[in-house]
């Protein structure tokens, strides 16, 4: 027995298996390429979330203060493209999906590993095509790039920043393809469609979407950068374009892109539920098939974005009656994480908290896409702050606190080492509050009728504009504190052990770190359902 | 023992045949995805062409018809050509397999070839878009909007079969290095699929830019 530990303690895991900055830079091992990702864009979401601390600082007053007007047109649109494009699509496929999804499925890694490490790379060339754009003089057209103004007048850098997306675009490309093969033919044997883990379902819908969407936003991005490098009007009215047609391919990629977005997040959800109820999940098939129809009903609703842009009436009717449509499986998913607690034994350790926080923020979130999706009300208050709120409560109250419950999940898993469970729940709850402070006075605010992008307002709107301002500050420091802790973690946190969730799932029966080619031997699976926690438990009472 | 070592696979897969199955798979999935880049394209166009008829049918009848006629036999000779290769390489017959890839590259040259004396004559004739554009006219912004998307779609057809010609080189190269066996030749299948694929598409442009211009 003792030689064993001996022989464990000496084994190489993939942290430890080489050593120096190349064997980082070059290595094709899924679980080191999820590492460079998790450095990018933490990078990126700090920078994006100081162009949103500038902006919250500027509204503070009801005149333009801090910086100019042409200054905050920039700071909204760099702190949009960032966000959006270089944190928030790649945040959970690249870090947790590129870790897990090999884990989850019992392969010694992704199916095409060398592009894997490709799509870092070309993601990285984006983002630096960007960053220059942004240092030559960032780009003023917000992160919609609305034709003809960003493609006859405003005077910015909007090509470099369109290249940028289109290169990061590519990296996108790759990984849902990978991500679709791998899923397809890389799962062990025994683990059929109906045994994997809801967080490959979600991923497979997403990565979907990633690969039908993304080709079409590039090419839209294309025609921007050729009609403002040519001079021709492929968008311009004045030389027999269309600026609506600029719309259409916009939204075609960008409104399936908040599923892009929320869907991985819907992902970590369904396996935080689970295990901290200690139950199985409640629908497993009605949940995993509710991704597909996110995925499927997200193409065709793209229309919901131009109702006031002179789109005919019976085109705003059937895309209304889309975007209702596809709340309903959303709906399916929120019922199912829910009834998963009913009766389970409900532990509140720092993953379940931000997954109750998403459940609660991406309700509230959900429920107001649907006042958006009715023709009356969208048109009191289109490209107003209830806008800006709805998609924040989703894309940040949704993705973000499902970015961060997953990285507390699986931390233990990625460093081998626990977080510190007091200071991690309070950052959570600080998150939650700063969180809800910095949104929710901007639904009111734009039922008020505060547009978005502008930098000064009528004096009667600053008790609200002050009280966001407070809340992007206090939430600014939940998301310092886990950056922080987790760091500490990483080097004195005490060992975690294969399993210290007791969870279900490949993942968990291996080592933590895992070893370079995840298991030892590859795993036959037998159960018949993912989520066996009534078997754990027996198992538990035996030990 | 040699067969075990020509058939062996990545590390990551159990089994030469999940390897093929995978890279497959993979295959059809970018080529899903360049349907949906293209499809961009053909969506605009068909746009456009139903804003100005006219403009777009005056345009047309500025496309040299025949070149464009030769290129389509050309491109579809290529294809044939391909299909050879691959059919060789089933059949394990190293070099004719080289052969035909090496005349698939030659074909697909003069397509590029015959495209660029195409280009060429729209910018001497101020029809490629932009600063060189001189049309008058009451189509003129129309017909500027034809070649915009003539440019843009065969542009980008021309830049995939560059892509295309160095797939099929790397081929040869792993070819005369005698990578490829009967047993083992998925790659050229893979390479096969692009091509083709790349194939298709030229067929809707040539029917999209070429053909609007014989209605009159």
């Amino acid at each position: 027995m003792i030689e064993t530990a001996v022989v464990q303690t000496v084994k190489k895991n993939y942290l430890t298996e080489k050593q120096g900055i190349l064997s980082w830079l070059f290595s094709t091992d899924h679980k080191r390429i999820a590492i460079l990702y998790t450095f990018s864009i933490t990078v990126f979401f700090f920078l994006g979330g100081f162009f949103a601390l500038m902006m919250r600082l500027e509204l503070l007053s009801p005149t333009s203060w801090l910086v100019s007007v042409g200054t905050y047109n920039k700071l909204f649109t760099m702190h949009g493209i960032i966000m959006v494009w270089f944190f928030l699509i790649p945040s959970i496929p690249g870090t947790l999906g590129n870790f897990l999804i090999p884990m989850m499925i019992g392969a010694k890694d992704l199916a095409f590993p060398k592009l894997n490490l490709l799509s870092w790379y070309i993601y990285m060339l984006g983002g630096l095509v960007t960053v220059y754009a942004l240092f030559r003089g960032g780009v003023d057209t917000g992160w919609t790039f609305y034709t003809p103004f960003s493609t006859s007048y405003s005077t910015t850098y909007v090509i470099s920043a369109a290249v940028g997306i289109l290169i990061a675009g590519f990296s996108s490309i790759i990984t849902g393809l990978n991500f679709i093969a791998t899923i397809h033919r890389m799962r062990a044997p025994g683990l059929t469609w109906f045994r994997l883990p809801i967080f490959i379902w979600s991923m497979y819908a997403s990565s979907m979407i990633l690969v039908l969407a993304t080709p079409v936003l590039a090419i839209t991005l294309l025609m921007v950068a050729v009609e403002r490098i040519f001079q021709v009007g492929i968008f311009d009215p004045a030389l027999g374009g269309d600026p609506v047609l600029f719309q259409h391919m916009f939204w075609f990629y960008s409104h399936p892109a908040v599923y892009i977005m929320v869907l991985p997040g819907m992902a970590v959800i369904s396996e935080i539920f689970p295990a901290f109820s200690r139950k199985p999940l409640f629908g497993y098939k009605a949940v995993a098939f509710s991704s597909i129809a996110i995925a499927v009903i997200g193409f065709l609703v793209w229309g919901h974005h131009m109702f006031v842009a002179g789109e005919s009436a019976y085109s705003a009717l059937a895309f209304s009656f889309l975007s209702y449509c596809v709340a309903v499986p959303s709906a399916i998913k929120v019922f199912n994480w829910t009834a998963t607690m009913y009766k389970g034994s409900v532990s509140w350790d720092t993953p379940m908290l931000y997954a109750i926080g998403f459940v609660g923020l991406f309700t509230i979130g959900g429920m107001t896409g649907l006042f958006l999706a009715a023709l009356g009300f969208d048109v009191h208050v289109h490209d107003t702050y209830f806008v800006i709120a709805h998609f924040h409560y989703i894309m940040v109250g949704g993705t973000v606190m499902a970015f961060l419950g997953g990285v507390h999940y699986w931390w233990p898993k990625v460093s081998g080492k626990m977080y510190p469970e007091g200071i991690a729940r309070l950052s959570a709850l600080v998150v939650f509050l700063g969180f809800n402070l910095t949104f929710f006075p901007q639904f009111v605010l734009g039922y008020l009728g505060m547009p978005r992008r502008y930098a000064a307002y009528p004096p009667e709107f600053q008790m609200l504009h002050v009280l966001s301002t407070a809340g992007a500050s206090i939430l600014g420091v939940g998301y310092v504190l886990p950056l922080c802790y987790l760091i500490w973690a990483w080097h004195y946190g005490r060992d975690a052990g294969p399993n210290p969730w007791r969870a279900t799932g490949l993942e968990w029966k291996t080592e933590s770190p895992p070893p370079t080619h995840n298991f030892e031997v590859t795993p036959i699976v037998t159960a018949e359902q993912p989520y066996d926690y009534e078997a754990m438990k027996e198992e538990l009472q035996l030990v | 023992m040699s067969e075990t070592a020509t058939l062996a696979c990545r590390e990551q897969f159990a089994t030469p045949e999940q390897q093929r199955e995978t890279s497959s798979i993979g295959m059809w999935i970018f080529l899903a995805s360049e349907i949906m880049m293209f499809g961009g394209l053909f969506v605009a166009y068909s746009v456009y062409r139903l804003s100005h008829p006219q403009a777009f049918q005056e345009a047309s009848a500025h496309m040299d018809i025949l070149l464009g006629s030769i290129n389509s036999a050309i491109l579809l000779t290529s294809s044939l050509s391909l299909a050879f290769a691959e059919h060789s390489a089933q059949a394990g017959s190293r070099n004719l397999l080289a052969i035909f890839l090496i005349a698939t590259m030659l074909i697909g040259l003069a397509f590029l070839g015959i495209k660029f004396t195409e280009y060429y004559e729209h910018y001497q004739q101020h029809e490629a878009p932009g600063i060189w554009f001189d049309a008058t006219g009451p189509h003129a912004s129309g017909i500027q909007m034809f070649f915009v998307f003539y440019f843009v779609m065969t542009g980008l057809h021309a830049i995939h079969m560059i892509v295309g010609l160095g797939i099929l080189f790397a081929l040869l190269l792993r070819t005369m290095l005698g990578t490829f066996t009967a047993e083992y030749h998925s790659p050229i299948l893979f390479g096969g699929l692009y091509w083709h694929f790349v194939d298709i598409i030229w067929i809707f442009l040539y029917a999209i830019f070429y053909l609007p211009g014989l209605h009159k």
